[in-house]
């Protein structure tokens, strides 16, 4: 089985290619990326006018299977995953039961591989159950395919346990990657604490909740020698400190999320569950230092945290609703907008916020190898118009939740095809 | 938006001063027991109450009763929300009954925000959790006009759980509509550093005796024991420091006005001789809440 990708312009940025040029994908793997490729009898995708990127990696989704089906499935945040230009998903371990063990990694592994679009990586938990107290089967879920540790949710507290954890995830050679908000200083928390969360009377979650906790974690991963990831990182403090780390050459590295660059609290729908989320909406300031972060390099990748809940949870009191918005299928379209499109950062930088970056986060290695479009790695392509004018309709995602506070707006700039393995697994 | 009454913020000061005319109307005369009207004949009020409350559901009750509309009160514990019914099913349930007017009070912030959005029937907010109680705050400014005429440049010292009282939102969105300088004052876990930018005219003030000096009004609020999640002083504590006692009275204006949403707790935020001083107009807010929420009611039935 062979697809050439004819026409279009090539960016890869792991090799530094941006030229027009042709791709050709065999058995499932880059075969040739140059100019003018003989491929006879291949299958041949018009990228005329396009722009044909590596395969877009998300190192940050909730699938919710197993244990929480009403909401999303391992298919069907699979399906979204394309649908929003995801060769490549890492999924959270607050399942029910959590993933803190290789036979819930294998079950994820083996779902995915019957049923998903895309592929997917289980991230294994920290501690058994995420309760933050004793340390879960690490090595036998990374020794399953598990490719990162994470409490996500459900931060570890305790100080020792998580230089434990790092200890343990430095010896594998896989990051732990942490939700970095102090449990006690954000408790009952369901907005940003600001002027807006008082004037609303809405019991706040203050930065410092999660700018403690970066802290302790980087002197942690200096202690243990760990690589440390910043989950989506949302103060402009937080950021400040990625960057103080990696000038110290320490193995720091963060992401953020299409919501966090793109929305600060003067955005919000006073009590609409579509802007509450973990981290919190937070400041105009501080989504200043987040797209500077994202320009020079202190924010390493951009990660969805897509988190779908079911209509019924999202539509209560704010204060009963559960944290979090889908994003898989707006990322990139935003991405477009409020940073390729406004100058902010080069076309080039983009496909590497979602490809090499994440990809050297993670740090897949011989055959797992991605992010690129190196010959004999996996044939992930996505392929992105960036005059590509559309909007967001909630109703036709293909996710099984519809929590997103993006709907309706309208896009320049998208993904217009996805290709898994040389084959196309999403047209728009 | 439907036309109910969510809160003070978003009223424009005409609004306000045309609820606060009206409500004069309502006002009991000399030798009168109290007026009543016909004109909501054939209306229908729910009184929806998803926290305790005896004064300003009973208050609402009559009200709606002295304009000639008919009321039903539901409280959560006596309803299908015990049987876990959620919020919105329950409200598609009594709009359903074609009630003209919800009064709705609940312990979540923005509960009747969010439930305006999805309904139709004009929503009457009683109270959401730590947000706003809008119609407190008006006869609370109907009682100051009573005995003052106006309330731009007067002084008025809020006293109490600032962080959780809605009462307090409230009364400074609307004092400050009106050019009241408002000073709140409060232990430092009740009273965020912020609550100073949430509208003109606000300062804050740790103690309370620099807080009432020359007060025209002084509102004592109710420590909030079933909201405090907070680590904060013993109880003994807070009536020595932030307790309204005789003492305090001289250095206020001498014709200060000491108010209360109630309930009261003698002897944890006020004590017993200034609570049923002359200087206490409790008993004046409450006669005030029914003339408020007629001038309310009557706004939202026959708009």
């Amino acid at each position: 089985m062979r697809l050439v990708i004819r026409n279009g312009r090539v960016i890869d940025p792991a090799s530094g290619r941006n030229e027009a040029a042709d791709v050709v994908i065999e058995d499932g793997k880059i075969a040739a990326v140059g100019a003018g490729l003989d491929a006879p009898g291949a299958e041949i995708f018009d990228a005329g006018g396009l722009v044909v990127a590596p395969g877009f990696i998300d190192i940050h989704v909730h699938l919710r299977e197993p244990g929480f089906e009403h909401a999303e499935t391992i298919e069907t945040g699979a399906r979204a995953a394309a649908a929003g230009g995801f060769t490549t998903i890492c999924c959270m371990p607050n399942t029910s039961p959590v993933n803190d063990s290789a036979h819930v990694t294998s079950y994820i592994v083996e779902t995915a591989r019957r049923l998903a679009d895309v592929s997917v990586f289980p991230i294994g938990a920290i501690s058994k159950r995420s309760e933050g107290e004793e340390l879960a089967a690490i090595p036998s879920m990374a020794a399953a395919g598990a490719v990162a540790i994470s409490d996500d949710g459900r931060p570890v507290m305790n100080s020792r346990v998580m230089r434990r954890a790092m200890e343990v995830a430095r010896a594998l050679d896989i990051p732990v990657i942490d939700h970095c908000e102090d449990l006690n200083l954000s408790a009952g928390g369901d907005m940003h604490e600001c002027l807006d969360s008082l004037r609303l009377g809405v019991h706040g979650i203050p930065s410092a909740a999660e700018d403690v906790m970066v802290a302790r974690d980087i002197l942690l991963a200096e202690l243990t020698g760990a690589r440390y990831h910043v989950a989506h990182i949302s103060t402009a403090r937080a950021v400040a400190m990625v960057k103080f780390a990696k000038s110290k050459g320490l193995p720091v590295t963060s992401e953020v999320t299409p919501h966090h660059f793109a929305l600060h609290t003067g955005h919000m729908r006073p009590y609409d569950s579509n802007y509450k989320m973990k981290p919190p909406i937070r400041e105009s300031a501080d989504v200043k230092a987040i797209l500077e972060g994202l320009r020079s390099g202190a924010i390493d990748c951009i990660a969805t945290d897509h988190a779908p809940h079911a209509g019924d949870d999202k539509m209560q009191e704010f204060e009963r609703c559960p944290f979090g918005i889908t994003g898989l299928e707006t990322a990139v379209g935003l991405t477009f907008d409020l940073l390729v499109h406004t100058g902010l950062i080069s076309l080039e930088r983009m496909v590497a916020l979602y490809t090499s970056e994440p990809a050297r986060v993670i740090g897949w290695k011989g055959e797992l190898e991605r992010g690129c479009l190196k010959p004999g790695t996996a044939g992930d392509v996505t392929v992105l118009d960036p005059a590509r004018e559309w909007s967001y309709d909630v109703t036709k995602s293909l996710s099984k939740s519809a929590n997103s506070p993006f709907n309706g707006r309208k896009f320049r700039g998208g993904p217009v095809a996805t290709i898994v393995g040389g084959r196309v697994v999403w047209r728009a | 938006m439907t036309g109910g009454l969510l809160g003070i913020e978003e009223l424009s000061r005409p609004e306000i001063e045309k609820i606060l005319d009206r409500a004069r109307a309502f006002q009991p005369q000399p030798g009168q027991a109290f007026q009543r009207t016909t004109t909501c004949q054939g209306k229908m009020v729910v009184n929806l109450f998803y926290e305790a409350s005896t004064r300003t559901r009973t208050s609402f009750e009559i009200a709606a009763r002295r304009l000639g509309a008919e009321t039903i009160s539901i409280t959560a514990s006596g309803s299908s929300v015990s049987k876990g019914e959620s919020l919105v099913d329950t409200l598609n349930t009594l709009v359903a009954m074609r009630p003209q007017a919800i009064v709705m009070r609940h312990a979540a912030s923005g509960a009747p925000h969010f439930l305006a959005r999805h309904l139709t029937t004009p929503i009457v907010n009683a109270g959401d959790g730590t947000h706003e109680h809008p119609t407190q705050a008006l006869l609370d400014a109907r009682t100051i006009l009573d005995r003052r005429g106006a309330l731009e440049g007067m002084k008025i010292a809020i006293i109490g759980d600032i962080a959780h009282s809605r009462v307090a939102r409230s009364n400074v969105y609307l004092l400050s509509k009106f050019g009241a300088n408002i000073v709140l004052c409060g232990p430092p876990p009740l009273l965020p550093r912020g609550m100073a930018d949430i509208a003109p005219g606000v300062a804050l003030e740790y103690d309370i005796r620099r807080a009432i000096r020359d007060a025209d009004v002084i509102m004592m609020l109710r420590v909030q024991l079933e909201r405090l999640h907070e680590p904060l002083m013993p109880a003994g504590e807070y009536y020595r420091f932030y307790g309204l006692r005789l003492e305090h009275l001289s250095s206020a204006s001498p014709d200060v006005m000491v108010m209360h949403p109630g309930p009261i707790n003698r002897g944890r935020e006020i004590s017993s001789e200034v609570a049923d001083s002359q200087r206490s107009m409790i008993l004046n807010q409450v006669e005030n809440g029914i003339a408020v929420r007629m001038a309310v009611l009557e706004r939202v039935l026959l708009p």
